[in-house]
């Protein structure tokens, strides 16, 4: 009897660890994916606005930016294009309890997300081999399939995401679903709005701020040509505009957090008990029931999740200890994610400040520190957030219908396909690194110049200099 | 006929296409594997293996991401159509389908590492790092057939053996298969592309590797009838004489008519009689399968149910008239040569083109005044910067008031338009490359 009890402990033990290696797994290949989807909705739509600029005006320094930012874009999509495959393959390797049950009423969305990722490769193709191919025109337009695609492609995967954490659209009868209903599934969803919202937003963020990174480092270095300028401005501006924004749009999907997932707010805010009129802590830590050494606001949890300074919110104490997701990485998270976000918000004021103000770019060094550093941040701020929502609905896969323990394999040897993932990618991303370091490094028309011509050692006859001499150096001091 | 079927058919469409399209691509990086591996004593011999290898590249360059969505395509299709099977099936073989995906992982980031750099010595070292995924992944995908094939994945949540599942004859057959039809479709493919360039050189090289892999891919085939007998009966039996069999015979006649056609050059034609021998092994495969998807699971219990599968067959039907005419135009541009790596001519064109002033040139658009839509440009200008920045702030007024303070679902609508309206406006007040070029001035 206490025999067969040790073996179940021991079996449920394997399977606990099991599932944390596939959690962290999956974590791993989201986590290195989310920053490149970012690039594929928000970089096309920079990418065009420039180019737009070359044709209005005729200048050569557009289209040479543009030309540099197609070779980065070109480079991330096909990253984020094995990163999506793998993301796909470990749905069923990782999840196959998950997905046996629930792939006919949730699948429908990545089906035509597939057809999302086709535009955008097709047209990404087009767009990349055709600048000396098509006409003007015929190329800008190829972009514009490339920035629907990056919004019906984000907005379907979120609906699925959405779905997990707010599922509907069918009935559970004896581990089958039955009544299902992939539409309203998907679509008719509370959550998917603002969730999507807050993503498109956030991967406009992300992609200015890191794409100005490099030139703002350029300008601390004190190279600060026109065409170093014109680079920094246009994602600046983009993620400017869109930083405080978001504020508002995250305070709408806390809201949709507060009335769907009360379990979930009160794990990002450290709240045991259901209280009336919650404070909320600033930093501190979680232990034993409340959030030790943080600085409390009174009043403010209820006046921000339901617009009444006195209205009850419920604790971790309303579900059992077994449903409660860990409170300090999702609260952690959750406040770095705030904060990041703020002081992003702030930096994208400071530059709107100053740009009416005064009616040129920030000259303080200062400033130029803080884009430096707003680009890694704000993937932090991105990461961050995706762990509150994911963490956030632990111990569910599907909320409050099936757990991460119910859906994960029961095959050996996930730690060995985890390691050796995490060897790829981390060889991809130094190589990514590379490719990222000559795009920026190479000058812009001479010998090492990518853009001279992708390896066409059969075309250029073998003298690469011949083109080189005559072009123009756009980056004009 | 039941819907079911419909989206099976599709699936194994999708399938066809990634075996043609992403076999010839993993097949170009088989071709480029093996110039590495020849060691290039001479100048010119190293010459000519940087051509093989460019060659293989350029032909594939614009379309390789496209190609490899359909593999995308087939695994959504699939665990909304059929979730159980796909989990047993993901599950079991979970160990093949990790392989395949670290070779997709190797083989994408050959192209995103291309993207930094135009030295031939660098290019090769990356082609030969990354393209021993061209042998992993045909080989891993080909062992998954060769699993369900012979019925070797139970239903259920890593019910079959993790190794003895897809490290059996028929896997090993079908993996070994598919790697010699990837170099096959891929030099008949590189050898019409050549054809079309002109380049007689790589045009004979390609041949004499089509001719072999060719070959190749038929003897394994022959021996593996054998293999198959004895191993995965049920499948033997109902492919040379069963439903099957019309697949295996167009195959074979298929696989012969284009040893033939590259034979005497006839290149444009041999792509389309490979890429048909192809669907005949997966059109008999299926047809000798069937009824069952999985060992004890047929069709009709895999299935979703009835409203998934409407709702599948819409978005496919939807999303394949955007996508097909998108793919012509993609293919269409590769295979007239818009693609190709400009020739000496081309190359001079676009020198001058950047020397030349810009109103001089033949695409440049003119300076905008007397077009039609000069008075709506003009009314846009005189909307300075003072208009939009105040548009901005209504907008965010707006989107404070609808989304922030009211609670109403269809408030929140507007208020998220309220804000988009916000940014644009905003971006455009704030007009960046404009900021940009006046700091000459200052």
């Amino acid at each position: 009897m206490s025999a067969a009890l040790a073996g179940g402990a021991l079996l449920a033990s394997a399977q606990q660890s099991y599932l944390r290696d596939a959690s962290q797994m999956q974590a791993l290949s989201f986590t290195v994916h989310i920053p490149l989807v970012c690039f594929g909705i928000a970089l096309p739509s920079m990418i065009a606005y420039v180019e737009w600029r070359h044709l209005r005006s005729g200048e050569e320094l557009y289209r040479t930016l543009a030309r540099r930012w197609t070779r980065v874009m070109a480079a991330l999509f096909a990253v984020g294009v094995i990163t999506g495959t793998i993301l796909s393959l470990e749905m069923g390797m990782l999840w196959p309890g998950f997905m046996s049950t629930f792939g006919g009423v949730f699948g429908l969305g990545f089906a035509i997300e597939g057809f999302s990722f086709f535009m955008e490769a097709i047209f990404i193709g087009i767009y990349a081999y055709g600048w000396r191919r098509l006409s003007p025109r015929a190329h800008l337009l190829s972009l514009a399939p490339v920035v629907i695609a990056g919004f019906t492609g984000s907005l379907m995967v979120i609906s699925v995401n959405a779905w997990m954490q707010h599922p509907s659209g069918f009935r559970l009868v004896r581990g089958h679903a039955v009544d299902v209903h992939p539409l309203a599934a998907l679509f008719g969803n509370s959550f998917l709005w603002n969730e999507m919202i807050h993503m498109y937003v956030a991967a406009f963020i992300v992609t200015g701020f890191l794409l100005a990174t490099p030139y703002a480092i350029a300008r601390l270095r004190g190279s600060w040509g026109r065409y170093e300028r014109t680079a920094l401005a246009v994602p600046l501006s983009i993620a400017a505009v869109a930083s405080p924004v978001q504020v508002l749009i995250g305070d709408w999907a806390a809201r949709d957090v507060a009335s769907e997932q009360p379990t979930k707010l009160a794990a990002l805010e450290g709240l045991a008990h259901t209280t009336r009129g919650a404070a909320v802590h600033l930093l501190g830590w979680y232990a034993h029931g409340h959030v030790e050494f943080g600085i409390a606001i009174p009043k403010l949890l209820s006046l921000l999740a339901f617009h009444n300074p006195n209205a009850s919110v419920q604790g971790l104490d309303a579900v059992p200890l077994s449903q409660q997701p860990p409170v300090n990485i999702t609260r952690i998270s959750f406040q770095l994610m705030v904060v990041i976000g703020t002081a992003l918000a702030l930096l994208g004021l400071v530059f709107l400040f100053v740009r009416y103000r005064c009616k040129r770019l920030p000259r303080q060094p200062w400033f130029y520190l803080a884009v430096a550093a707003a680009g890694p941040a704000s993937v932090v701020a991105l990461i961050a957030g995706w762990l509150v929502t994911e963490v956030g609905r632990q111990p569910w896969v599907v909320y409050r219908v099936m757990t991460t323990t119910e859906a994960v394999t029961r095959a050996r040897g996930v730690p060995v396909g985890y390691g050796l993932l995490a060897g790829a990618y981390v060889l991809v991303a130094c190589g990514v690194a590379w490719v990222l370091r000559r795009l920026a490094g190479a000058p812009l028309a001479g010998p090492d110049d990518p853009l001279a011509g992708p390896g066409d050692p059969l075309a250029g006859g073998g003298d690469p200099l011949a083109g080189g001499g005559g072009a123009p150096q756009p980056s004009g001091a | 006929m039941h819907l079911y079927d419909i989206t099976i058919v599709c699936i194994l469409i999708g399938l066809a296409l990634y075996a043609v399209l992403g076999g010839a691509d993993f097949g170009a990086g088989l071709w480029q594997l093996a110039t590495a591996l020849r060691p290039s004593a001479s100048q010119e011999r190293r010459r000519r293996a940087e051509r093989i290898r460019e060659h293989a590249h350029h032909s594939m360059g614009p379309v390789w991401e496209a190609n490899h969505v359909w593999l995308i395509f087939v695994l959504t299709v699939t665990w909304t159509a059929f979730p159980e099977a796909f989990g047993a099936i993901a599950s079991t073989l979970a160990v093949p389908l990790f392989i395949a995906g670290l070779g997709i992982v190797f083989r994408g980031a050959a192209y995103a590492l291309r993207a930094g750099s135009s030295k031939p010595s660098e290019l090769g070292a990356i082609d030969t790092i990354f393209s021993i995924s061209s042998i992993l992944t045909p080989f891993a995908l080909g062992a998954i057939v060769g699993a369900i094939a012979s019925g070797r994945v139970p239903l259920g949540n890593a019910a079959g053996h993790l190794f003895s599942s897809w490290l059996n004859p028929t896997s090993v057959l079908a993996g070994v298969f598919a790697v010699a039809i990837s170099a096959y479709m891929a030099a008949v493919y590189l050898a019409a592309d050549a054809a079309r360039n002109r380049e007689r050189w790589l045009r004979e090289q390609f041949r004499a590797r089509a001719l072999l892999a060719g070959a190749v891919a038929g003897l394994v085939a022959i021996a593996g009838l054998p293999v198959v007998h004895a191993d995965a009966h049920r499948i033997y039996e109902r492919l040379v004489a069963g439903p099957g069999l019309a697949g295996l015979v167009i195959s074979i006649l298929a696989g012969l008519a284009t040893l033939t056609l590259v034979a005497t050059r006839r290149f444009e034609a041999a792509r389309v009689s490979a890429a048909l021998a192809v669907v005949g092994v997966i059109a008999g495969w299926a047809l000798a399968q069937q009824p069952l998807l999985l060992a004890h699971l047929t069709l009709a219990q895999a299935a979703a149910p009835h409203e998934t599968q409407i709702a599948l067959l819409v978005a496919i039907a939807v999303g394949g008239a955007i996508l097909f005419p998108s793919l012509g135009l993609l293919f269409g541009l590769l295979l007239r040569g818009r693609f190709d790596p400009a020739g000496e001519a081309d190359a001079e064109a676009e020198r001058a083109h950047a020397q030349r002033p810009y109103a001089q040139r033949p695409h440049a658009p003119r300076p905008q005044a007397g077009r039609p839509t000069a008075t709506a440009r003009s009314v846009l200008a005189a909307s300075s910067s003072g208009l939009r920045a105040r548009l901005a702030l209504a907008g965010l007024l707006g989107g404070l008031g609808l989304l922030t303070a009211a609670e109403a679902p269809w408030a929140h609508g507007l208020g998220v338009a309220c804000l988009f309206a916000c940014m644009i406006f905003a971006f455009l007040a704030v007009d960046p490359t404009g900021l940009a070029a006046q700091e000459d001035d200052g």
